[in-house]
């Protein structure tokens, strides 16, 4: 069950760079909050309870609905056209997100290991590079942030590689990091929204030498 | 400590909701006495475990009296800052909120004994930090802080994987406990695969905070946007959070088999530091860039000289202590020549001497004291790591870093003298803001306490240091 969940998370990264609207990439992110939320749930079922409710609440509450909810207000608030102007065409962006996946496929199988889920492994690092991918070639700032979260989904993916022994502490810093991030982050695009009129990261290239 | 946490906490918020002047500097003064109190307290209880999850060891203890010792004139020159500037009390008490909470962060950052603590402070730093660089409102600023707390964001999230990873490798073996003293204890039972994995992420993370390459971009725009007191801390104690945090891995790592090939790495980044920051040097304009480009070269140097080892700890420990306290003054005075020419530009200032003979031989000294010219104590430690470069049989290394050292302190000395003797274009000099030389004191202090510890250092500060490295070495 765990590795079709994963599987599915994997093909939504493939069909995030295929799409084009940022609607469609909420909703993934959406999505994928409820991917996580059956792999944390099959996962972690054997450990203590609060602990349990803690990540649950974490990716039913702020990955499934608080933050898409969110993007979609900064979306509206800030008047931002639907496209995310990618700078390479689709068909290259699939074949690069595909060859992510199929690089991260092989740089976990080069490890010799047997104590670790490998799918998890795959998953987590494709969602990585995935992350930093649409960090680099999508135009707009707000895609900025998506491709911060799907980063951030991949490292929760690695933290459930790396078991149930997680102490409460270090999920809440997890929290408090998406929390805090992506929160600061969205009020900065309002401001940045509130001072340049068209939100694309072409405007943030005074500050040089 | 809890007491400290706590202060800090309830002063940040405190100021934060207060806009009352009187009431903003008498909070801010609590506050500084709390750090000292901190300080005074961590002495006190050297390698004693307090609240669980701090630890004031000897690398702690001094960089926080470092901290402490800075953050005074830091406050000091935000309040002459305030008076100078125009003053809105709403960004007064932000910015006086957001630099307590930093302190704070870091104080505790340093004192961290457990990885995971020490994350979360250092993510806490981010965002304080971003405040401080905010705080004039426009949209170069506003493009600084988006740049600094997106880069940073990604790096701190390098670091939780680095983290996470380790945590594999900890599993591995056996145990669950992610304190330094036991990761340190138990390391030669660590997979090393998942341990190299794990050093070159939380490494590539940390370079967003030292300033190193290959993420050393944020705290660039960071440093020249932030208000000069704020840049001083910046290019100050936050590159010793990220100096910390890769200390305590690396200390870890000594203790395994991968300790040559993390030594390589560190090799790298600090030699493409170093030459990044030449390559900038010689075309930027902009003092406080330029400025900002001089701590990069100079935590590639920190590095090079952990790397080396042997004499190297030693002198990268003090090396990075003596630049805190130069480039801090450095940037103190910044404040004042922007006051005067109400410019950073290299091109708009000039004649400096003529105007604010104080703060001009600040200027004149800071040049040679960040140089490593032999008044200076950096002088001293530059010369160790040099040595210990030598003596490790790095010779080619060391003769091209020499040579991008050359180039660097040329196009240093190039704008520095620009902006002390020659003329400005098209200033007029009718409208220039006499300047008090009592308030280039502290930078004076600062600059003899630099030669003070690098050629007199007093014991207790050599036994430190000595303890500090004690760690690294079988």
């Amino acid at each position: 069950m765990t590795n079709i969940l994963l599987i599915i998370f994997v093909i939504s990264l493939v069909h995030m760079g295929l799409s084009k609207r940022l609607n469609t990439y909420t909703s993934v992110l959406a999505f994928q909050g409820i991917l996580l939320f059956g792999v944390a749930f099959i996962e972690l079922i054997q450990i203590n309870v609060p602990n349990l409710l803690f990540v649950l609440l974490e990716t039913i509450g702020f990955k499934t609905i608080a933050i898409p909810y969110f993007l979609n207000y900064l979306i509206r608030r800030n008047k931002i056209t639907r496209e995310s102007d990618p700078f390479l065409p689709d068909f290259i962006s699939v074949v690069i997100v595909t060859s992510i996946i199929i690089c991260s496929f092989l740089l976990s199988n080069a490890i010799r290991d047997t104590h670790i889920q490998k799918i998890l492994f795959v998953a987590a690092l494709s969602a990585l590079f995935t992350g930093l991918y649409f960090i680099i070639s999508r135009k707009k700032i707000i895609t900025h942030v998506m491709g911060f979260l799907v980063i951030e989904n991949g490292v929760f993916v690695l933290s459930l590689a790396v078991g149930a022994e997680m102490p409460l502490l270090v999920n809440i810093g997890i929290l408090l990091d998406i929390f805090a991030s992506v929160f600061l982050l969205g009020v900065f695009v309002n401001k940045i929204g509130d001072v340049l009129q068209e939100q694309d990261v072409d405007q943030l290239r005074n500050l040089k030498d | 400590m809890g007491i400290y946490l706590v202060g800090a906490l309830l002063i940040g918020c405190a100021l934060f909701l207060n806009r009352r002047r009187v009431l903003n500097y008498i909070l801010v003064t609590v506050f500084v006495l709390l750090q000292w109190g901190l300080t005074i307290f961590a002495w006190l209880h050297r390698d004693k475990v307090v609240l669980v999850y701090f630890t004031p060891d000897a690398l702690s203890v001094i960089f926080l009296s470092t901290l402490s010792v800075i953050s005074v004139p830091a406050f000091w020159h935000s309040y002459i800052y305030f008076n100078s500037d125009r003053e809105i009390p709403r960004e007064r008490s932000i910015y006086y909120a957001a630099m307590v909470i930093l302190l704070a962060a870091l104080s505790a950052a340093f004192l961290a004994n457990h990885i995971a603590i020490n994350w979360i402070f250092v993510e806490l730093t981010t965002l304080s930090a971003s405040a401080l660089i905010y705080h004039r409102r426009n949209v170069r600023t506003l493009e600084g802080t988006w740049k600094y707390l997106f880069v940073c964001s990604i790096s701190i999230m390098l670091v939780f994987i680095g983290i996470l990873l380790l945590t594999v490798a900890v599993q591995e073996a056996g145990f669950s406990d992610l304190g330094y003293a036991v990761l340190a204890a138990r390391a030669g039972l660590l997979n090393t695969f998942w341990l190299k994995l794990a050093f070159l992420f939380v490494f590539t993370g940390f370079t967003a905070k030292m300033g190193l390459a290959p993420m050393y971009t944020a705290g660039i725009d960071a440093k020249d946007k932030a208000p000069s007191p704020a840049g001083a801390l910046f290019s100050s104690v936050l590159l010793m959070v990220g100096f910390l945090g890769i200390f305590r891995v690396y200390t870890i790592i000594s203790r395994t088999e991968i300790f040559p090939w993390a030594g390589r790495i560190l090799f790298i980044s600090g030699f493409l530091s170093v030459f990044v920051a030449t390559v900038y040097m010689l075309r930027v304009k902009n003092l406080k860039r330029m400025f900002a480009y001089s701590s990069v070269e100079h935590m590639g140097l920190v590095v090079l000289g952990l790397a080396a080892g042997g004499v190297g700890y030693y002198a990268a420990i003090l090396h990075i202590i003596l630049h805190s306290f130069t480039k801090s003054a450095l940037f103190f005075q910044v404040g004042q020549v922007y006051r005067i020419y109400k410019s950073k530009s290299i091109y708009n200032v000039g004649d400096y001497f003529r105007f604010n003979p104080a703060g001009a031989l600040v200027l004149l000294f800071g040049f040679f004291f960040v140089t490593a010219m032999p008044p200076s104590g950096l002088f001293i430690s530059e010369f160790l790591i040099f040595s210990a470069l030598f003596a490790g049989g790095h010779t080619w290394l060391l003769a091209a870093v020499l040579l991008l050292l050359t180039l660097i302190i040329w196009s240093f000395g190039k704008n520095i003298f620009k902006i002390l003797f020659i003329k400005p274009v098209g200033f007029d000099e009718a409208v220039v803001e006499k300047i008090a030389p009592a308030e280039s004191l502290s930078q004076f202090v600062f600059l003899a306490l630099v030669v003070y510890l690098g050629f007199y250092p007093p014991a207790v500060f050599v036994d430190l240091i000595n303890h500090a490295i004690g760690i690294l070495i079988k």
